[in-house]
Formats: structure tokens, C-alpha cells, sequence
């Protein structure tokens, strides 16, 4: 029966959702065992009584107004010293951006082996095996760990979240207050490309690809559409590597093997032809629909559904038809 | 120069003299180096994304059939850095890898990029700590202890650990930057931007440093003919360093994913939405 410790992300006062899926996981590895939240943050203990039923059976929540955004020594050295103090030896963390930040620096600290980005992890034979994507998606590691301690980040979407328990948690609060030292690379401001839902936190996942065409020109109408049609699924937009190159939409949206690797619940390929280091990013999709002109495209391949057809005359009728169902439920 | 010339004019004896001095300091300020820096970059070399993955027959790496490797892309972002760093304040731009003799060739080509030197350690790592670990152990002996900034990329797209970087900076105790789309420096502290859902974060850390590189940081240059001559006088090092510890992670082995099967074409946007709603149910 291992005591497990799960991080606890929060950003402006709302738990991650990823968050609650590795406290969901976690107190079903301790198998009634103790099941350690940590919270870190400024204003934050009211978060902390939400987490029994998710598992937690106890909350130790460390609050200062210097820890109100990512402060990663400051963060490690309190996950560290939960982990010791209550003798944990597997942690998880939801695989965000904070958590795979933070994931190596407790390994280093704790001399204890991580796994990054699993999306299975079972006990098997006394041992807890993970697996985990490799080569961005074109193949699955399966992965144990030979540390005393094992961290593990859990892929977000991975694991269903279970609120069922009904025991109430232990919390503890104290306020920290970390050395200067500790704050060296705290998150100074944080910039948020307004209202956005990221790829790689979504759900539901519209991307498009080249066959939208130019934005700044004769596309303009197949992307605003594109946008719509995520705005109508919750869902947030995507884009492949050859629009990312071509400056027709950022980076941060690129799911492929330069960017995201998701597995949203539905994923909408839109103009998108499916060259092998876009499929790695998205292959994990529960349901794929691609929409293309093409019918041998390969995006077809991996598709559950398919429409062959140009995004002008698809796009806006998809859009009508979820709002129709959507207005239904 | 101009209107240098003209305030000269205008001036007394002394404040020329003074005139000339401050020119001269505000002329060096801006062209010469305020230090020149030691900057280390970790690379790694990868399958070339287009490839197409085959479990080798004990299922427990890839088939390395007709698989070309490459620079990592995200450690050319990291490099294209350090050069640009480089370039600004003067320095030396030292790579380090840990692999075997075929990553000469890939070397090579970030020395005709611009790097300077390079250190290709050979080691039986099998986890990314163990990386951490004789990286960090070629660096000190390198430079005495931990240069001006240490580079590399988010991670490998070969095993997408994401864990060598934050570790390395935890070994040497400075902070790390991690998944860093902007860097401004005046060569004492660091202003950068790492992407995080939905926006970005501003961290401001203090030299030396360690920064991992993502896609949109900078855009990698090629290397030129000069370059690439240059490049074959430039000195590669090699050594060996022991692991310290057993590894702690153990592959046990390596599977495609599961094959999809090609789905249904469907006739019309209705069709669809309509198979989603009642068979798929995820709407």
C-alpha cells in the first residue's frame, strides 16, 4: 500500500481539471492507503476542503502572496519536503506546463526516476508500470521505475476523474514565506492570449491545415469559420506544421510532432492531408473526423469519420448542424 | 560624426577632452562585449520526423533501417541561441553530446553553424537522469564548474522526457527557464517568455542559467559554405564518463500503437453530426 502525493495545480484560484484526473488516479493506486494532496498559493486554502472526494485524505496547503504564480524552487522544495515528511513514494503531477516543469526538478532532488507523459499506469506484479508515448506518438514505451520514489506526469485527458469518495481530507495550512533565494525564477507575469482554450487542454480540438488556404487572402473566410466551429464545440483550434511555417497561425496552436501531441476527445481534421509527423500528434484522439477534398488523403487512415469535400462548402454546414444538436441537449 | 564635430567647435579645451572620452565610452558600450561569455549547448540527435517508426524485432528500440538522424529541431533553436548570444557579447559556444561516433556528423554541422568546439561523451546512459548526470560532469570538467548559460531543447522528439535541462539546473543549483519562446539579455540578467497553456509566462532570472528551447524562439540558420569548411578544422573532444548510479528508469519495451482502422466516409455534414451525437457520443 504506497503512500502517494499528488500536486495540485491551481491558476487564478480554479484547480486544473488534469489536476483532479492524477488525484482521481492516485488514490486509486493507494488502494486506501494515504493519498497527499499539495496546494501551493496565494489565496487558495477554500480549494483545499473540494479535494476529499477526489480521494485526497490529506491537504497540505502552503499560502503566501510571493507563490501567486509558478515559483519553480520555491514549489520544488515544498513538494519535496510533503513527499519526505509524510514518506510518499509515488508522486504525480497532471503533465501541463507546470507540471513537467516541476516533474524533473523533484526527481533530481528526491534521486528518484520520472516518467513523463503517461497515459497508462497500473500496478502489475507488485510494480507500477507506465506507458507512455515515444517518438511522438509513433510508438508506446512501457516503463517501470527502479527508484525508491517514483514520479510519475500524468497526460492530461488520460484518466477519468473519480468524485465518489466520501471521506473528508485532512488540511493543513500554513503560510510560507519563501527565502529570496527560492523566488529566483519566480513567474514575474503572466500573458494570456485572451480567452483562449489551449490544443492541448481541450477537449474537443478543430484544427486546419493548408487546404484552408491563405487567411490574409482568399482562406479568410475558411479560418473564421474554423473558429466558429470550435467556439460552437467548446473546443479550441489547432493547426498543422505547414500553416504554423507559413505564419498563418502561431505555434502555440501546432499539434504534430514539433508541437502538441494531444488526445482530445473529439478531434476535427479540417483541410489537413495527415503527413506522418501530424498523425503522431493526434493519432491518441478518441474520435477523429477528417474533412478533405482529397479521398486518398492519409489523414483518412486514422479518421473514425470522413467527409470528402472542400472546407468552403463543409465547414459552415458542420456549424449548423452542431447547433442544432448542441441546441438539443 | 557630423554633429560630433560641430559640439567640438563649441567647446573648450577640457570639455573636448571630455567629450571625446564620453564618445568614446558610449562607443565601446555599444560594440564591445560587456563580457564575453562561456555558453554550453547539450544536442542530441533524432530520427528525422518524417520518418516512419519500426519496433526493432527484441522490442526494445527502433529499427534503424533506412531511419536518417538529425539535430533534434529543438536543440537547433537552442544553439541558434547560444549563437546569437555569441554574437552579441563575444564567447565561446562549446557543444556536448552523449552518444556514440555516429553524432560526428551532426556535430559537425552545429560547428559549421557557428559553434566553436565540441565534447562527444560516450556513457551507457539508459535514463534521462543519467543524462543529467554525465552531462553535467563534462560541463564542470570543461569549464571548471558551470559556464555563463547552458542550453538546450525542451526536449528530444525521440523520448519527449522534457527532464534533462530542469535536472541539469538543479545539479549546478541555478535556475532553469523552461519551454522558452523569447530570451532579452543585456548579459547580466535574462528577460524570457515560456509558453504555457493558453499564454505565456515572464520570468526574469539572474546568469548563469539554464534555458530549454521551444519552436519559435529564433529561426536556426544554415550553415553556409565558410562555415562548413570552417567547421572541419574545429576540435571534437571525446571522453568517457562512468555512471555514478544505477539508472532508474527501465525500458521494458517498445510497441506501435495501436493500428487504427480507416472509418466510414459520410455523405454529408448531417451524416455526421448525427453519427457523433448517437454512435460516437462525444457530443
Amino acid at each position: 500500500m504506497p503512500s502517494v502525493l499528488v500536486f495540485i495545480e491551481q491558476r487564478n484560484g480554479q484547480i486544473k481539471r488534469a489536476s483532479l484526473e492524477s488525484l482521481s488516479k492516485g488514490a486509486e493506486l493507494a488502494q486506501g492507503g494515504k493519498v497527499v494532496a499539495v496546494l501551493i498559493g496565494s489565496n487558495i486554502k477554500a480549494l483545499a476542503d473540494g479535494l476529499g472526494k477526489y480521494g485526497a485524505t490529506k491537504v497540505c496547503v502552503f499560502e503566501n502572496e510571493s507563490l501567486a504564480r509558478y515559483a519553480p524552487t520555491a514549489f520544488a522544495k515544498l513538494v519535496v519536503k510533503v513527499t519526505k515528511e509524510e514518506s510518499a513514494t509515488v508522486v504525480l503531477l497532471a503533465s501541463t506546463a507546470m507540471g513537467k516543469d516541476l516533474a524533473p526538478r523533484l526527481g533530481a532532488r528526491l534521486g528518484a526516476g520520472v516518467v513523463s507523459d503517461a497515459i497508462d499506469l497500473k500496478e502489475q506484479n507488485g510494480k507500477l508500470v507506465a506507458k507512455r508515448y515515444a517518438y511522438s506518438g509513433k510508438a508506446i514505451a512501457t516503463v517501470v521505475l527502479e527508484s525508491e520514489i517514483k514520479i510519475f506526469s500524468i497526460r492530461p485527458n488520460s484518466f477519468p476523474i473519480n468524485d465518489s469518495h466520501a471521506g473528508t481530507a485532512e488540511v493543513v495550512v500554513s503560510n510560507y514565506n519563501p527565502e529570496t533565494a527560492e523566488l529566483r525564477d519566480v513567474v514575474k507575469e503572466i500573458v494570456a492570449s485572451a480567452g483562449k482554450l489551449d490544443v492541448a487542454e481541450a477537449d474537443i480540438v478543430v484544427s486546419g491545415g493548408r487546404g484552408l488556404r491563405d487567411p490574409n487572402g482568399e482562406g479568410k473566410q475558411n479560418w473564421e469559420n474554423l473558429e466558429r466551429l470550435a467556439q460552437t464545440l467548446g473546443g479550441a483550434v489547432g493547426a498543422s506544421r505547414a500553416v504554423v511555417d507559413a505564419h498563418w497561425r502561431p505555434h502555440s496552436e501546432q499539434v504534430g510532432q514539433t508541437g502538441k501531441v494531444i488526445s482530445p476527445k473529439l478531434y476535427i481534421a479540417c483541410g489537413i492531408s495527415g503527413a506522418v509527423q501530424h498523425l503522431a500528434g493526434m493519432s491518441s484522439s478518441k474520435v477523429i473526423v477528417a474533412i478533405n477534398k482529397d479521398k486518398d488523403a492519409p489523414i483518412f487512415q486514422v479518421a473514425d469519420y470522413g467527409i470528402v469535400g472542400t472546407a468552403e462548402e463543409i465547414l459552415p454546414q458542420l456549424i449548423e448542424e452542431f447547433k442544432k444538436v448542441m441546441s438539443h441537449n | 560624426m557630423f554633429r560630433v564635430r560641430l559640439f567640438f567647435q563649441n567647446t573648450s579645451q577640457f570639455s573636448l577632452h571630455l567629450a571625446i572620452l564620453q564618445f568614446l565610452k558610449a562607443y565601446i558600450n555599444t560594440t564591445k562585449p560587456i563580457k564575453t561569455m562561456n555558453l554550453a549547448v547539450c544536442l542530441n540527435q533524432v530520427p528525422d520526423t518524417s520518418a516512419r517508426i519500426k519496433i526493432a524485432p527484441d522490442g526494445k528500440g527502433i529499427d534503424q533501417a533506412g531511419v536518417t538522424y538529425v539535430i533534434n529541431p529543438y536543440d537547433e533553436f537552442a544553439l541558434e541561441e547560444a549563437l546569437k548570444l555569441k554574437e552579441k557579447f563575444g564567447g565561446v559556444v562549446t557543444v556536448f553530446s552523449v552518444g556514440d561516433d555516429s553524432f560526428q556528423q551532426n556535430i559537425r554541422k552545429a560547428l559549421a553553424m557557428g559553434a566553436d568546439k565540441a565534447v562527444l561523451i560516450k556513457s551507457p546512459i539508459k535514463d534521462a537522469s543519467d543524462v543529467a548526470f554525465v552531462l553535467s560532469e563534462a560541463i564542470k570538467s570543461h569549464f571548471g564548474g558551470i559556464p555563463d548559460a547552458i542550453f538546450l531543447g525542451k526536449e528530444s522528439t525521440d523520448f519527449n522526457d522534457a527532464q534533462v535541462g530542469a535536472m541539469l539546473a538543479e545539479i549546478f543549483d541555478v535556475p532553469c527557464v523552461s519551454v522558452v519562446v523569447g530570451l532579452e539579455t543585456d548579459g547580466k540578467t535574462a528577460k524570457m517568455e515560456r509558453e504555457i497553456e493558453g499564454g505565456k509566462e515572464i520570468v526574469e532570472v539572474a546568469f548563469p542559467f539554464v534555458l530549454t528551447a521551444q519552436k519559435g524562439l529564433n529561426l536556426p540558420r544554415v550553415p553556409n559554405m565558410k562555415g562548413i569548411m570552417a567547421a572541419k578544422t574545429k576540435p571534437i573532444e571525446t571522453k568517457e564518463i562512468a555512471l555514478a548510479s544505477a539508472s532508474k528508469s527501465i525500458l521494458l519495451n517498445l510497441d506501435k500503437p495501436p493500428q487504427k482502422q480507416p472509418g466510414k466516409i459520410v455523405a454529408s455534414a448531417s451524416e455526421l453530426v448525427k453519427l457523433l451525437h448517437t454512435e460516437a457520443k462525444v457530443i
